[in-house]
Order: structure tokens, then C-alpha cells, then sequence
């Protein structure tokens, strides 16, 4: 498996966690983990909504001490 | 101490004439020696290219000569960079060069890459190059009915520019008496119509005073250019007449075959803007990989820190300031109004209602980017 790549898009308003997700998941191959950190509060339905709509791996969600960590793997 | 600026854009020219002003006495007794490599002799204001593909601006009022912007204290060069070797503190250059530095500052900015996205750069215009803005420009003339659909790129510079983009077409069109024959279509990536929520708070029930039909999380995935198709990631489609794209953009080459940082970005400190892991090498600007809106207003906010604390390195031997993540937009809400947004790492923006004054401003800003650049506002 490959290392799991964090991108850190805490106390971020733009471009936001989600479009910083976008452009990072462009990057990366098929079957790689990547995990965004957000203070975003609404990360955490907006991030597994567009995993799911465009069909990637949601692999994990959950907020520590105010940061959502999420986990995805890309798919396709 | 030689400083070397990479990039003679934004970033770049307020930087090294800042730089050149704190530093003019050690300048002038040859302790500091300032160089700036570009690839052009021109400096493009690129918000006018908006302008430009609205028939607004001709894209001759956008240059002016690098070398005039700058001060003369400012050794400047047009010999792009073709290589960092960041272990051998040096740059090399097209012209085989190769230039030492005792400190770097990379600022050369981003580049659209619609190449990435099969079938856009035949079928979808855009107005991010002096080129292609002329094109939109005539195609926005001529077209008479059916539906402008536009779409948005990941990453891309100036965020503001897709809503921009809208109420300038809304504009547009009216004045040429087709609005009510063309449908504009906005496409944006995540799921509401812009990325900081109090802008698409603001935007939402202005789209719909307009009349724009919008979906969200669409992000490009092919341009069926034959069939007039536009393709999402998502699974969904939209027919058009007429496709705008904001394209996805990348950092410059250079920077990625000299492995400073996957897609071009460079990994950056957020604070003190040092490339990560290099102390005497500095980021500004779009290349960086923070979270950051890729826009003039940012490369100008990260400039002033950066000149601030090279200048005190060498004067007193620690850097003074960190950068907040300060970001200051103007928002063109159509042909007459505007509005204005600020945000830094931790406050988000406060819409106010547009205004004409604003406009205004924003119309006296495109004049004094010109005073800006030359760090004298
Ligand atoms: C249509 C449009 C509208 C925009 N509207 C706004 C707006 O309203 N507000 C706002 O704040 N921003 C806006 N922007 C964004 C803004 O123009 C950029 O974010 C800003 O110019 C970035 O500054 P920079 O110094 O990082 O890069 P740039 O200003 O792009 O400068 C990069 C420089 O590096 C040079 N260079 C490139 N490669 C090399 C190399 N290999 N060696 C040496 N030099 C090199 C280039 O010639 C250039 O001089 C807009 C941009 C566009 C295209």
C-alpha cells in the first residue's frame, strides 16, 4: 500500500478544504490514501458527499479536538 | 549577499522593490546585490484580461515594460529559469547561465493546463490569455441564442472570477438584447456556488435574480467538442452553444522537473513562506502549495512579509513578521456595481451589499496596480 499523503487545509476559506482535496486527488494515482485535515465544520458532510458522488473509497471520518480527519482512497 | 528573485510578475516586483528600498544603503555600499530573472520584459496586469474578453480593455492597455516598474538598484534579466539546484544554492538559465545566491525567492507564478482535460482546449473558450480572451470576445459577439454553459477548473487562479464571470455574462448579454434567447449554465466543482460560504450565501439568491441555472459538484471530466457535450467526474452532462471553462491550473514546469514540488506547487511554510525544509529559499505567490487563493492581492500580502524579513535577516538577524494568510478581493458584480471581500487564516469574509462607488474603485485599482507593483501603495 502506499504512504498516506495528509493534506493540511485547516483554517483555510479559500480555496477550502474540499477544492483543496480536488486539486490533490488530480495528483495522485489509483489506490493511494489521502487524509485532509479541515476546521471546516461543514467538512465533514461535504467532504464523504462529493467522495461518494464521484466514487471514491471514503475510508474514515471523524473530528479530533476541532479538526475533521478524513480519509479517502482514490478509486478510478 | 546576493538575493536572487526567480519571477517578475506580482510577487515578484513588489518584492524586489520593497527589498530594494529597506535595503538601499547596503545596496549602495555592495554589501546586498538584488537580481531578478523573468521570462518576459513586459508585466502583464492580468485581471484585465476579463475586461478584455467583455470588449472592455484592448489587451495593449494591460503591459507595461518590466524594467520600468522596477528600481534601478534591481539588476533585472529576462533569462527564464530552466533549472534549481536548491543543494547548490543556484539557478541555471536558458541562456546557460548560472547564477549563486545567498538567498532565493521563487515567484513564477502559475500556468492553465486545459490540456489536462481531454476535448477543452478545442472546445471551451477562456479568457486567461491575452489570446484566448480576444476569442471569447468574438465569440460572446456573435452568438445570438442557446446556452452558455461554464465550467470551472481545479486549481485555479483569482476564485472570484467564475462569479465574476456570471454577472458580467448576465450584463453582457442584456445590453445586446439576447439575454432572453441564452440560458447561461453555471457548473461549479463542490456543492454550493463558491467556495468561501459567505460568497455563495451572497451569490445564491443573485443567480436566481438573474435567471442562472447552476449545478454543483460537476467537475470537468471530457469536452465533447463534436456534440457541443460537457462531461462531470459526478456522472452528469450539459449541451451547450457556447462553453466558457475556467481551465485547471498548474505551477510552471521548471519547478517540477527541478522536483521542488509536485503539479508546480511548492510546499511552503505558512507563516514565514520559506520552501519547506529550505530556510534561505522563499515562495510567493500562486506557486505556492498553501491554502491560499491564488491571486494578485495574496502574492502582494506574502511580498511585504517576505521583503520585511529578508531585510531584518540582514540587518538584525532574525526575520520579524509572519503572514497571516491576508487575501483582499474586488468583486465585479456586472458592468457597474462591485463588491470587495476580505479574509485572512482565520476570519472569514464579510459580504457587503455592491455598490457603484465600489466599481469605481475597483475601475481606479486596474490604473493603480501600476503604483502598487512599484511598492509605492
Ligand atoms: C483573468 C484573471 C483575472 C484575475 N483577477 C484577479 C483579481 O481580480 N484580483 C487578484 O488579486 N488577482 C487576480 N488574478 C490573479 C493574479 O493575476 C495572480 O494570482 C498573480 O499575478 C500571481 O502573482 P505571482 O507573482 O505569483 O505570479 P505572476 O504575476 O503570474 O508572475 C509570474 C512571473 O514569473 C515569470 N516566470 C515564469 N516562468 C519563469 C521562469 N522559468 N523563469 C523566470 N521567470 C519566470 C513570468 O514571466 C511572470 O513574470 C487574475 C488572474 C487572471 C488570469
Amino acid at each position: 500500500m502506499s504512504d498516506i499523503k495528509t493534506i493540511d487545509a485547516r483554517d483555510t476559506f479559500c480555496p477550502g478544504p474540499l477544492m483543496e482535496l480536488i486539486t490533490y486527488m488530480k495528483q495522485a494515482d489509483v489506490g493511494d490514501v489521502l487524509e485532509l485535515l479541515s476546521t471546516d465544520e461543514g467538512s465533514g458532510a461535504d467532504v464523504p458527499e462529493w467522495v461518494t458522488k464521484v466514487g471514491h473509497e471514503l475510508l474514515s471520518n471523524e473530528q479530533i479536538d476541532g479538526v475533521w480527519h478524513i480519509k479517502i482512497r482514490k478509486t478510478k | 549577499m546576493r538575493i536572487l528573485i526567480v519571477g517578475g510578475g506580482t510577487g515578484g516586483t513588489i518584492l524586489a522593490n520593497n527589498l530594494a528600498r529597506r535595503l538601499s544603503a547596503e545596496i549602495r555600499s555592495r554589501k546586498v546585490h538584488i537580481t531578478m530573472l523573468s521570462d518576459s520584459d513586459k508585466h502583464m496586469y492580468q485581471p484585465g484580461l476579463l475586461y478584455v474578453a467583455f470588449g472592455q480593455m484592448t489587451p495593449d492597455q494591460l503591459y507595461r515594460d518590466q524594467k520600468s516598474l522596477l528600481e534601478q538598484s534591481v539588476d533585472f534579466h529576462v533569462d527564464p529559469a530552466v533549472e534549481f539546484q536548491i543543494d547548490k544554492e543556484r539557478v541555471v538559465t536558458k541562456s546557460g547561465e548560472t547564477y549563486d545566491y545567498d538567498i532565493l525567492v521563487i515567484a513564477t507564478g502559475s500556468r492553465i493546463v486545459p490540456e489536462q482535460i481531454p476535448g477543452m482546449t478545442e472546445g471551451a473558450e477562456t479568457f486567461y490569455t491575452e489570446e484566448s480572451a480576444l476569442k471569447m470576445f468574438r465569440k460572446l459577439r456573435s452568438i445570438e441564442e442557446g446556452t452558455v454553459a461554464v465550467v470551472v477548473g481545479v486549481p485555479h487562479k483569482c476564485p472570484i472570477a467564475p462569479v465574476e464571470l456570471i454577472f458580467s455574462l448576465h450584463d453582457y448579454f442584456k445590453a445586446r438584447g439576447v439575454r432572453d434567447k441564452i440560458n447561461i449554465k453555471y457548473h461549479y466543482p463542490i456543492g454550493r456556488i463558491h467556495t468561501i460560504e459567505n460568497v455563495a450565501k451572497w451569490a445564491k439568491p443573485e443567480f436566481d435574480r438573474m435567471g442562472i441555472e447552476y449545478e454543483t459538484l460537476f467537475n470537468v471530466k471530457e469536452v465533447d467538442s463534436e456534440n457541443n457535450i460537457v462531461r462531470s467526474e459526478e456522472g452528469t452532462e450539459t449541451a451547450y452553444d457556447m462553453l466558457i471553462a475556467i481551465p485547471p491550473h498548474s505551477g510552471m514546469e521548471v519547478i517540477e522537473k527541478s522536483n521542488l514540488g509536485a503539479g508546480g506547487w511548492i510546499p511552503t511554510d505558512r507563516h514565514q513562506l520559506t520552501m519547506n525544509g529550505h530556510d534561505n529559499v522563499y515562495v510567493l505567490g500562486d506557486t505556492t502549495n498553501l491554502p491560499v487563493s491564488k491571486t494578485g492581492s495574496a502574492a502582494h500580502f506574502e511580498a511585504e512579509v517576505v521583503a520585511e524579513n529578508i531585510a531584518s535577516i540582514i540587518k538584525i538577524g532574525t526575520p520579524v513578521r509572519d503572514y497571516d494568510g491576508k487575501v483582499y478581493c474586488f468583486i465585479e458584480t456586472g458592468h457597474d456595481s462591485a463588491t470587495h471581500a476580505m479574509f485572512d487564516y482565520k476570519n472569514p469574509p464579510d459580504l457587503k451589499p455592491s455598490s457603484r462607488p465600489m466599481h469605481w474603485f475597483k475601475m481606479a485599482y486596474n490604473q493603480m496596480y501600476w503604483t502598487s507593483v512599484r511598492g509605492l501603495l
